[in-house]
């Protein structure tokens, strides 16, 4: 292996090891989040809020958009420049289409005066799903800008490198996304 | 850290078919109500760890690696931090809830009012 070659894997493992330390973050949120469940402060629970049709079609978009973000991975592998710029596009869509059906749930919530003032519950479920989603947002705007810097340098050797962790990053926030579905809305949703 | 050859079309599409059966059957679980309450949490654990598992395999590629495997060693260390975090949050909460009725909590605040 030469010695590019070499330094890339060595900051993609640098990467991984900052998703790692992310998966802690949003443990410490799941774990303030598990404690508060039940304080509704008189307020709504999760069963009387959520609409589990919606949460179900965000959570397609996502696993969908991992998908396809892996497709594009592959594209980068085979250095398909056209592919790669596809997939991009297309996991983009999916990820602001999940984005958009988020952000439209917490109008519907702060509208209906279930804002994170309501109750503890309240709180705990706007700071974790909320983080997820700046995490997505993030992503986003990443994913924006290495559409441009692939049109315009190509899949250079930087190029490709951040094409690979911004893969590892989108299929990370999928992973987080399969306990705030679990935890948040199906255990919520089961009036446990 | 060179995962060679093993990522493939057919890894992610397993990953992706596997991770939407595992998701609808855990939503038709849920909506249902057709589990006792002990059950259907047990059964959306095995199904939410079952679907972690897949994609860590299928879209991260973990333990796809060479030797030496640093990044399954990072995992592995995450993993302990948030089992001890999680559970501990929960465990201490749970004890201090259990310790302290209601009526205590009430009776502890007021003593605290009154020393000001």
């Amino acid at each position: 292996m030469n010695e590019a070659a070499e330094r890339d894997n060595r900051s993609i493992f640098g990467f991984w090891v900052y998703l790692m330390t992310d998966c802690v973050l949003f443990a410490s949120l799941f774990a303030t989040f598990a404690v508060l469940r039940n304080s509704i402060f008189g307020g709504p629970s999760g069963s009387q809020l959520f609409n589990m049709h919606y949460v179900l079609a965000e959570t397609l978009a996502l696993l969908t958009s991992s998908f396809t973000c892996g497709l594009m991975f592959l594209a980068v592998r085979a250095r398909d420049k056209k592919r790669v710029l596809m997939w991009l596009a297309v996991t983009f869509l999916l990820g602001l289409t999940f984005l958009s059906l988020e952000l439209s749930e917490f109008a519907r919530l702060v509208h209906d005066g279930d804002s994170w003032r309501r109750s503890g519950f309240l709180s705990g479920f706007f700071t974790l799903v909320g983080t997820h989603g700046l995490h997505i947002s993030v992503g986003l705007l990443w994913m924006s800008v290495m559409a441009a810097q692939t049109l315009r340098r190509g899949l250079t050797n930087n190029n490709v490198r951040k094409l690979t962790m911004l893969s590892l990053f989108w299929h990370f926030l999928d992973i987080i996304w399969i306990f705030i579905f679990t935890i948040v809305y199906l255990l919520g949703a089961a009036r446990l | 850290m060179n995962e060679g050859k093993s990522i493939n079309l057919r890894s992610y599409v397993f990953g992706f078919a596997a991770s939407l059966a595992l998701t609808f059957g855990a939503y038709a679980l849920a909506v249902r109500h057709s589990l006792t309450r002990r059950w259907l949490i047990a059964a959306l654990a095995v199904l939410a760890l079952t679907q972690f598992m897949v994609q860590l395999v299928a879209f991260l590629h973990l333990g796809r690696e060479t030797r030496p495997r640093w990044k399954l060693l990072v995992f592995g260390f995450m993993v302990g931090v948030v089992v001890i975090l999680v559970l501990g949050s929960l465990w201490i909460m749970y004890n201090l809830n259990y310790h302290m009725s209601l009526q205590q909590q009430y009776q502890y605040l007021n003593n605290q009012g009154d020393g000001i």
